[in-house]
Formats: structure tokens, C-alpha cells, sequence
């Protein structure tokens, strides 16, 4: 095992991250504290408590799933397409390195990085409003699954990815609407029975309703089936990083 | 002599259709130098990207030091270093960083001392703190090479090492070359310069089309290099050679009107001076002489325009 190389990769990446603070650090937590003055403080002010939590501390673990889902996808595919774009990535190709530490670096820094900025933004949010957390481990274990999960995601999409738009399409036109429709807003059953039944289609919405029980306890579906779910997609995109190392597939000619 | 790197009927068919290499074998020797020549798209970059994994083989095989490239590819790469073509850095690093970075990736704990001494030898000590992308191209290509060399590999793959950069650097880049060749590397570097081939390589390997035409000693094709021939047009046509002249090695040409003795300029007897003494006595005149001299361009030259 080369964990030297793993190690190389990671602090590269982490380097990458402190040197573009603002982009990487600052600007997710601007942004979601603006979802909580407008919809936890302005709007929510206005809003029923939803199964008997305030609306604004609701809202809190789906803006930090929110931040955690686009930020995975957009580090760790950035940090593999970069490489492949300027060139650099010859070095990666010609090192003795193995499949598994090179996926331990990049996908170990891009979760290690969303994962330290969905905890800045629960500091953040408890500014705002009162948060409360049942069950600390089991939020971390949250945290934790989806951040390196869908940073396995986003080293799947920036292999494939041939340019700057196809990089960006995945988050924006999928992971951003999948997350809104999949109750970082609302809970599901405020909705008709026929687009509660929809939604269950819907991946994220396991991955926010485990992380919503972590806290308050209430929850759309059972907590056992969100992790079920959350390992399911685990082990199906780590099956999908397996397959393009044995192939080759859009890192080799 | 020990075969550090062994190729054998290597094939490389991309995705294209293209077909950029044809059974290529060839043995590496330890310590050699040994430069690819050929024209731009001949195979060179494939054959190199082949052996140090950025592509993958159609067929056949590739050892390193016995180890297989694809089975035992660790074992393989500890023993490579390459500098590609191209110029691909990080530009947001410092040099100190992307070096150390690369001895990382090869699996070494860090070692200051290795590539401070590495960053000296490319006079790159003073630029260790500087951002890559504040450097000129010359120093760029520097950085490429300590990269390569900051896990102190045993075989060094040069690219097209001297493309683009300027007189001075390229004699520093042979210097280089030449003192890590004294220490022990292994060196193969690609080339379309035949001076560099010439004042660098112990073996020559020429591509064309993605065949490996020939590989060998560099002082075997000086030895062809130094080949003259002796032209004469001759006067009168001759039907056939006089007996008289037959040890000269003579050849009877252009329908029996030139005359053309081959003869080594490097020895110290040309036999020129006999030769037309004997031509004089057999009466046979000329009205103009020339010689030619065969180049390592026109063998290149010859060698490539085959078809294939």
C-alpha cells in the first residue's frame, strides 16, 4: 500500500482548499446563511412548526445536506477533472500508485472538506436558530456517508466529463432539484399522498430524513431505511470507481 | 551487458483506428543512453507512454528490471522517471511543493536533502518558493525533470527534453544528461534532432509509421556515416570493367558512364591515389568526379520514406 501517494494526493487537495478559502469556505457559508435570514428568520417567522420543531431549526440539517451533496460533487470532481484537463494527471497514470489511494486522496479530501464545511455551517446556522441534536453520532455518521458518498459521485463525474459545462450539469440540473424536491424544505407528508409516493423515487430524500431524525427525531421515512439507502449508493458508485480503474475507461487511451 | 527494460511485440492500436505501433521489440541496456529518433507522430510518445503506463498496449509485453508493467506495475514505476513534452504543471504551486508532491506519489517519505540537492543540480534553488506559474518555460522544463528525478529513479524518459528551449539550455540539458548517466540511470530520450541523437545517444532507435526500423551503436552508424563514395563520369562508355581494375571494388553505373568506388574517408589509405593511377593505365579517362558522403540524416532519411 502507497499510502505515501494517498497522502500526496490529500494534502495537494487540501492545499488547493486553503488556497481558495474564499470560493471553497467562504462563499457556501454566506450563502446559507442567507437561507436562514430570508427563510428561518423573515419567512419562517410566518411558518408554522412542523411536528413540533420551529421552522427555521427544520430547515437546518436540509441546507447543510444541501451544501454537502453540491460541495462533495463540485471538490471532488474538479479535483480529478483538473488534473485531466491541464495534463498533470500523467504523473498520477505513471505513479506506483493503486486504484483504491488514489480514490483515498482525491475522495478523501473533497468529503474531508465538505464535511468541515457542513459542521461550519451548523455553527453557522446555530447563530441563527436553536438547534438541537438527539443524536450526535448518528448525525456525524450522516455527515460522514453522504459527504463521502457523493464525493465518489463527483470523482465518477469529473472522470467522465470531457469539458467545464458537462462538470458542472450533473449538480446543478440533477443534484440541486433532487435535493429541493426531496425535503430540505418541507417535510413530504405536507404533500399530496400521489407526490409523497413520487418523491420516494427520490435518492435524497433518505439521505435528509435520516440526517432530520439525527437531530429531532422526526423523520419521512425510517431511519433504518435512509441508511440502508445511504450504504446502497455507497457501495453502488464505489462499484462504478472500480469499474472505470479496471477499464481504464476516459483516464487511459 | 544487463537488460534493464525489455519490449517485446508491442502494439498500440487507439481507439481511431490508428495504428501506432507495429510489433515493436527492442532490449534497453543499464546505463545506456539510448535516443528514439523519428518524425512527429512516428510512435515515439505512444512507445514511451506505453512503458510508463499512461496508455495501455494493444499486445504484447513490457518488463522493467523483469517485473511486467501491467502485473507488478509498482515494482515497474519505483525504477521510472518521466518528463513528458509537454509543459503540465501546477501552475498555483511552488516548486518545492510539486516536487516533493511527485517523490510523494512514488511512495517516499520526504527527504530534503534528496531534493534540495536535485533542485541544485538543476539550478532551481533560488526559485524554490516561486509559484511554477511565475517561471520562464526553460525553468518550467527544469521543474518537469526534478519532478522525475525527486524519487531517484533508475531509468530516466526524456520527451523531446530540448523542443523549444534555447542553446544554453539544451547544452545544460545534455550536460545533465550525461552526469546522470555517470551515476548510473538508465536514459532514453526522444528526439527529431539528429545532432542530439548524435552528440548524446550510445544507441540510436529510429520510428517511422510506428515500426522500429533499427536500433544501434551509435559509433556502427558513424561507421556508416563515415562511408564515401567516389564518383567519375566517364568519357567514353564502357561495356564492362577492365580485369585489371577488378580488386579496386569498383561499380559500373548509369549504363556503363560512371564509375563509383566506395572507400572509408576514415582510413588512413583511401586508395584513391592507386585507383586513378590504374585508371590512367587502362586509359580510361573521366571529364568530372565528385563524392558524396552518406549523413545520419540521409540514412534517417532513407530509412523513413520506405514504405512501410
Amino acid at each position: 500500500m502507497n499510502l505515501y501517494a494517498a497522502k500526496a494526493i490529500y494534502t495537494f487537495e487540501m492545499a488547493r482548499t486553503w488556497r481558495t478559502l474564499a470560493q471553497s469556505i467562504v462563499s457556501p457559508v454566506i450563502s446559507t446563511s442567507l437561507y436562514f435570514v430570508v427563510f428561518g428568520a423573515a419567512i419562517g417567522s410566518r411558518i408554522n412548526q412542523i411536528e413540533g420543531v420551529s421552522y427555521g431549526a427544520f430547515l437546518v440539517p436540509g441546507v447543510i445536506m444541501l451544501s454537502l451533496l453540491t460541495q462533495s460533487i463540485s471538490n471532488a470532481s474538479f479535483g480529478i477533472y483538473f488534473p485531466k484537463f491541464i495534463g498533470t494527471i500523467y504523473e498520477i497514470l505513471s505513479a506506483p500508485i493503486s486504484p483504491l489511494e488514489i480514490v483515498l486522496g482525491y475522495v478523501g479530501a473533497a468529503a474531508s472538506k465538505s464535511t468541515l464545511l457542513g459542521l461550519i455551517i451548523l455553527g453557522t446556522a446555530s447563530i441563527f436558530v436553536d438547534v438541537r441534536i438527539a443524536h450526535p453520532f448518528s448525525m456525524l455518521a450522516f455527515l460522514l456517508l453522504t459527504a463521502v458518498t457523493f464525493s465518489l459521485l463527483g470523482f465518477i463525474i469529473g472522470i467522465v466529463a470531457n469539458n467545464f459545462e458537462q462538470l458542472q450539469i450533473v449538480p446543478l440540473l440533477i443534484v440541486t432539484p433532487l435535493v429541493f424536491l426531496g425535503g430540505s424544505f418541507y417535510s413530504i407528508s405536507m404533500l399530496p399522498p400521489f407526490w409523497q409516493t413520487v418523491t420516494l423515487f427520490n435518492p435524497v430524500v433518505y439521505l435528509i430524513s435520516g440526517f432530520r431524525w439525527s437531530f429531532y427525531e422526526i423523520s419521512d421515512v425510517s431511519i433504518g431505511m435512509s441508511l440502508a439507502m445511504a450504504s446502497g449508493f455507497l457501495l453502488a458508485f464505489l462499484c462504478v470507481v472500480v469499474w472505470i480503474f479496471r477499464t481504464g475507461y476516459r483516464l487511459k487511451v | 551487458m544487463h537488460t534493464i527494460i525489455a519490449v517485446n511485440h508491442l502494439n498500440k492500436t487507439y481507439a481511431s483506428g490508428f495504428h501506432a505501433l507495429k510489433e515493436v521489440s527492442v532490449q534497453i541496456e543499464q546505463g545506456e543512453i539510448l535516443a528514439l529518433l523519428g518524425p512527429n507522430g512516428a510512435g515515439k510518445t505512444t512507445l514511451i507512454s506505453i512503458i510508463c503506463g499512461i496508455v495501455t498496449p494493444s499486445s504484447g509485453t513490457v518488463t522493467i528490471e523483469g517485473h511486467d508493467i501491467i502485473d507488478e506495475y509498482r515494482e515497474a514505476r519505483h525504477l521510472v522517471g518521466l518528463v513528458p513534452q509537454e509543459l503540465t504543471t501546477d501552475a498555483f504551486e511552488t516548486v518545492w511543493n510539486t516536487v516533493s508532491f511527485s517523490r510523494g506519489l512514488f511512495g517516499y517519505g520526504r527527504n530534503n536533502a534528496h531534493i534540495e540537492k536535485t533542485l541544485k543540480s538543476l539550478s532551481l534553488w533560488d526559485k524554490k518558493d516561486n509559484m511554477i506559474m511565475s517561471l520562464s518555460g526553460g525553468m518550467k522544463r527544469r521543474v518537469m525533470i526534478a519532478k522525475a528525478l525527486s524519487h531517484e529513479p533508475r531509468i530516466l524518459f526524456l520527451d523531446e527534453p530540448t523542443a523549444g528551449v534555447d542553446v544554453e539550455l539544451r547544452q545544460d540539458m545534455w550536460q545533465l544528461v550525461r552526469t546522470l548517466r555517470e551515476s548510473g540511470v538508465t536514459i532514453i530520450l526522444t528526439t527529431h534532432y539528429i545532432e542530439e541523437a548524435e552528440e548524446m545517444a550510445d544507441r540510436i532507435g529510429i520510428i517511422s509509421n510506428g515500426n522500429l526500423l533499427l536500433v544501434e551503436n551509435k559509433a556502427e552508424l558513424m561507421h556508416k556515416l563515415g562511408k564515401k563514395q567516389l564518383t567519375l563520369q566517364l568519357q567514353d562508355r564502357l561495356a564492362a570493367l577492365p580485369t585489371t581494375l577488378n580488386h579496386h571494388n569498383l561499380e559500373l553505373t548509369e549504363n556503363g558512364t560512371e564509375l563509383v568506388y566506395t572507400y572509408h574517408s576514415k582510413q588512413d589509405r583511401t586508395g584513391i591515389t592507386t585507383l586513378l593511377a590504374d585508371l590512367a593505365a587502362a586509359d580510361i579517362r573521366f571529364h568530372d568526379l565528385y563524392t558524396t558522403q552518406s549523413s545520419l540524416e540521409e540514412i534517417f532519411v532513407s530509412l523513413v520514406k520506405k514504405p512501410a
